[in-house]
């Protein structure tokens, strides 16, 4: 292990994140109020910090998938744990296990808040919930590289893997600065669209900035105590959840897109699974739902919202669900696990995973009624190499294996048991509310610390995709001949 | 520029990794998806998993995009047809590696049908670079700069030479006219000297200097500067098929040793005034009765790397002959540079080498000032670049010696019109020359960059 990069690493985030606390100031002294000092403060130490660690270059700059893993885990860990200090030094969010919580769930795009009136935040507080969710859904280290490509060395992508969602990686330009930077572009673009068609709709400035911030990023942020039932228009609405569905789809295909590669971006199967898995939810829970509101339309309005929110892990409510009819409650903890696509900034345990796993369940049956049959998994016309689907396999165990020690743990606070376990499901698949006392109106305030930390726990190793945060926890990772 | 790759075997990852270090844009191109994944997964490139000579494949390498596609495969015919439809698809400029001696002889007609813009044969370089450093037995590397003018020849310093143990700056009245001192290696560092450096027994120094003045500097020091009148050469691969036909070209004895016999008949079939021994080269009778240890030049070109370095150690020991090793594994560098061989020759980084420098002055074109480039350490830390002056700047018509140039950089050689120039601190650096900076600096792009 090549601690030395791993260091600098960590001293470019702490950079990124200084400049960024700065804007959150800025929104402060639009609004005149005192606690966008602490960003400021905050902020600079950060930067001053990073670059005492930076200004020395380190000698020897390779970096192996190890290397990669391992800061990138420890840059998330170090921006939440920084983040979290605005909140906490101006107690508008008291005890730090709770600041902590918050800009963690804000980092990994989750959405799960232990605020309880969220309107009794400053603007600037509320401002930086909702960026921290935008530059965490499409990935810091990808900002950081789309800046300074050169920070790790000559093996960078290892860092690109180890931040990017999904079980394959590919880039569509040969420079990883470029991807990056395209990447950044296409999500700018389309978190500026949203606000322009949020603002057509009549939405206050700092609420369309904060709405459309939140839904790029999936994560679900709402700086109203109603969430987003306070845009009370079906406009509004169906803009957010049209959004929420854009961004939950694979980042490849605007790529392509823009590359004038239509045939190649209709033809990625994840992206047509995704979509009928939004048309059949969606008609069957406005089914289920019938009855509930005044009139049909009222169903399939709500049905689409809701699942499009869950689908995509954004979490944004504008009803109480726990009102829901069982059949509906369970299809929505089922997507939940679902997740969006590979390649956007929503979590979940992808659906380009779930297609490779049935596609290997349908071989595995082919192979029982023709033991010597030669079978190759395709996705998209690309053979699935063998190493994929164990590594995906293998990926399975552990997100199981993560999800039950999580539930165990936090079952200790002695809540009720649904509660526990769409609160787990919720954190690990980045979703944000669950049903019970965390459903779309509750929150995360009545857990003890030692569950906020596991949840946050979960969180993290949901946005990155368990692996690299779980390497940390590998003795020989650290070895340094390991 | 956008460049293709097609082949991810040695010469592939060398020209990718040569590239990309000079920031191109690359996309690898292989049937074998486990080899596009270890270039992928060790450089910034992208990688396309397919046959390079199938046009969907190049499509999705963006064929339509890129200014330059490479085809260094081990099939010849594959190499020229991916070039041809990488033609077809509008790409200007295509390299193809061609090895069949009978295809090369044939390549001056086609090269303008096929549209290539160069052929490579890695055997044929590296067999052309052989005969150079037999030419001049005591160097251990020879480059050329200004088209010929100009040459940077490394040698090693023989002890109780009169280089030995004195400061860089009294060496100077012993070098008249152009020689200069470049670069000196030792202990796997490479120095860029002042004048108080000074200079140790078993350093390699660089020189540049002009071809008559770098013949005169290496008799004084006891080279031997003729070229060698017998040679023999250890193994009768394609490269010494080569190899032999311009040493008999020019009047050498060659000799050839080879294990097999077939390609034994076949060798002297094609090569008449060529003696072609079959037996073994490990087989040190055979050497010893032969009368290798006589030669005035060896060259171990076998198959196989340890071979050649055994044989090479045996007969540096045993022989005052210039010893020259083909070895093709480069990642043990620094190990073979302290076995204290003559001369280590690596066909696959030397084909590498010459498709960069192609690149290189394809880009001239548009943009940066480098005529040449070489990397002229063994530690990959130092290079000779040769700048064009094309504009007036605050570089031209100011005394060197009021320039503010950067550290571990020296101009070493002033071309003004053919005349060599070597530059003392009253000269000046005029429009339309070529000056050839030694320096540890990377990514210099033109000449106004040596300044700090």
């Amino acid at each position: 292990m090549n601690k030395r990069i791993v260091l600098y690493i960590l001293g470019w985030i702490m950079i990124v994140e200084g400049v960024a606390m700065q804007l959150p100031f800025i929104v402060s002294l639009i609004y005149k109020e005192q606690n966008g000092f602490y960003f400021l403060v905050t902020g600079l130490a950060l930067i001053l910090l990073g670059f005492l660690i930076v200004i020395k270059r380190p000698k020897n700059m390779t970096m192996y998938q190890k290397e990669g893993f391992v800061s990138t885990a420890l840059s998330w860990i170090v921006l939440s744990l920084a983040g979290a200090l605005p909140f906490f030094l101006s107690g508008e969010i008291s005890g730090f296990e709770n600041a902590f919580f918050e800009t963690m769930s804000g980092f990994t795009t989750t959405g799960a808040s232990v605020v309880s009136d969220v309107e009794k935040l400053s603007n600037c507080m509320n401002f930086w919930r909702s960026l921290s969710i935008w530059l965490g859904g499409m990935g810091v280290l990808v900002f950081l590289l789309a800046l300074i490509p050169k920070v790790g060395g000559q093996q960078n992508m290892y860092l690109m893997k180890a931040e990017s969602p999904g079980p394959i990686f590919g880039k569509v330009t040969p420079k990883i600065r470029d991807y990056a930077a395209i990447l950044y572009i296409v999500y700018f673009g389309l978190t500026l669209l949203e606000f322009i068609f949020l603002m057509c709709g009549g939405m206050p400035i700092f609420d369309a900035i904060n709405v459309s911030l939140s839904t790029a990023g999936t994560g679900g942020f709402g700086i109203r105590s109603a969430g987003m039932a306070a845009y009370d228009t079906y406009y509004l609405q169906t803009v957010i959840a049209v959004f929420m569905l854009l961004f939950g789809i694979n980042f490849s295909a605007y790529l392509l897109i823009i590359a004038r590669k239509f045939r190649q971006a209709f033809r990625i199967s994840e992206i047509w699974v995704y979509l009928g898995i939004i048309v059949v939810a969606t008609i069957a829970i406005a089914i289920n739902l019938n009855g509930l509101y005044p009139s049909f339309y009222d169903c399939i309005h709500q049905s689409f919202f809701y699942v499009t929110s869950i689908l995509t892990t954004t979490g944004f409510g504008i009803t109480d669900i726990n009102m829901w009819p069982a059949f509906s409650k369970a299809l929505i903890i089922v997507i939940t696990f679902v997740g969006a696509c590979a390649g956007s900034t929503g979590g979940g345990f992808k659906i380009s995973r779930i297609i490779i796993l049935f596609k290997e369940l349908k071989k595995e049956l082919a192979i029982i009624v023709h033991p010597h049959k030669v079978h190759t998994v395709k996705m998209d016309g690309k053979k699935i190499s063998h190493e994929t689907v164990r590594s995906i396999s293998n990926y399975l165990i552990l997100y199981v294996l993560l999800f039950f020690v999580s539930f165990v743990v936090i079952s200790f606070d002695n809540i009720d048991f649904a509660t526990n376990f769409t609160a787990v499901a919720a954190t690990l698949n980045n979703t944000g509310p669950g049903l019970s006392a965390v459903g779309t109106v509750g929150n995360y305030a009545a857990f003890s610390p030692v569950s906020k930390f596991m949840l946050s726990f979960t969180m993290l190793a949901g946005r990155l995709e368990l692996f690299p945060l779980i390497l940390i926890f590998f003795p020989a990772a650290w070895k340094k001949n390991g | 520029m956008r460049i293709i790759i097609v082949g991810c075997g040695k010469v592939g990852s060398t020209i990718a990794a040569e590239l990309n270090s000079e920031g191109h844009r690359i996309t690898v191109v292989d049937n074998n998806d486990e080899a596009v994944a270890n270039l992928t997964n060790s450089y910034d490139i992208m990688g396309v998993t397919g046959n390079g000579a199938s046009y969907d494949t190049l499509k999705e390498a963006e064929v339509d995009s890129a200014d330059l596609i490479i085809a260094v495969t081990g099939s010849d015919e594959l190499n020229l047809y991916a070039c041809l439809l990488a033609r077809s698809a509008g790409i200007q400029h295509t390299i193809a590696r061609v090895r069949n001696p009978e295809y090369i002889k044939d390549m001056p007609k086609v090269k303008d049908i096929l549209g290539l813009s160069l052929y490579i044969n890695p055997e044929l370089v590296c067999a052309r670079e052989m005969d150079r450093l037999l030419k001049f037995p005591g160097a251990i590397e020879i480059d050329t700069f200004a088209k010929g003018v100009v040459e940077l020849i490394k040698i090693i310093v023989p002890e109780n030479s009169f280089l030995a143990n004195v400061k860089v700056s009294s060496t100077s009245s012993a070098f008249k006219g152009t020689v200069r001192i470049c670069t000196i290696e030792r202990d796997n560092e490479t120095f860029i000297p002042n004048g108080d450096f000074v200079i140790m027994p078993n350093d390699k120094l660089s020189f540049i200097a002009s071809p008559s003045d770098a013949t005169k500097l290496l008799k004084k020091l006891g080279f031997l500067s003729g070229r060698s009148r017998s040679v023999v050469i250890l193994g009768g691969s394609k490269t010494a098929f080569y190899l032999a036909a311009f040493l008999i070209a020019s009047g050498v004895d060659v000799k050839i040793i080879e294990k097999n016999k077939l390609r034994c008949e076949e060798l002297a079939e094609r090569l008449h005034n060529a003696t072609i021994i079959n037996g073994n080269c490990m087989d040190l009778d055979l050497i010893k009765s032969e009368g290798v240890q006589f030669a005035d030049g060896i060259v171990a070109l076998m198959n196989n790397d340890e071979e050649n370095i055994l044989i090479s150690l045996y007969l540096r020991k045993n022989s005052s002959a210039k010893i020259i090793t083909k070895i093709n594994n480069s990642s043990f560098g620094s190990i073979v540079d302290g076995l204290q061989l003559d001369s280590i020759i690596n066909p696959k980084s030397l084909a590498g080498e010459l498709i960069a420098e192609y690149v290189r002055s394809m880009q001239n074109t548009v943009g940066s000032n480098v005529e040449t480039l070489y990397n002229i350490s063994s530690h990959n830390d130092a290079e000779a670049l040769e700048f064009r002056v094309r504009e007036e700047s605050k570089i031209t018509g100011i005394p060197l010696k009021d320039l503010k140039l950067k550290e571990n950089l020296q101009i070493a050689c002033i071309n003004r019109n053919g005349k060599i120039i070597r530059p003392s601190g009253g000269d000046t650096i005029e429009l339309h020359d070529t000056v050839i900076v030694v320096t540890k600096h990377r990514g210099l792009s033109d000449i106004k960059d040596i300044l700090k």
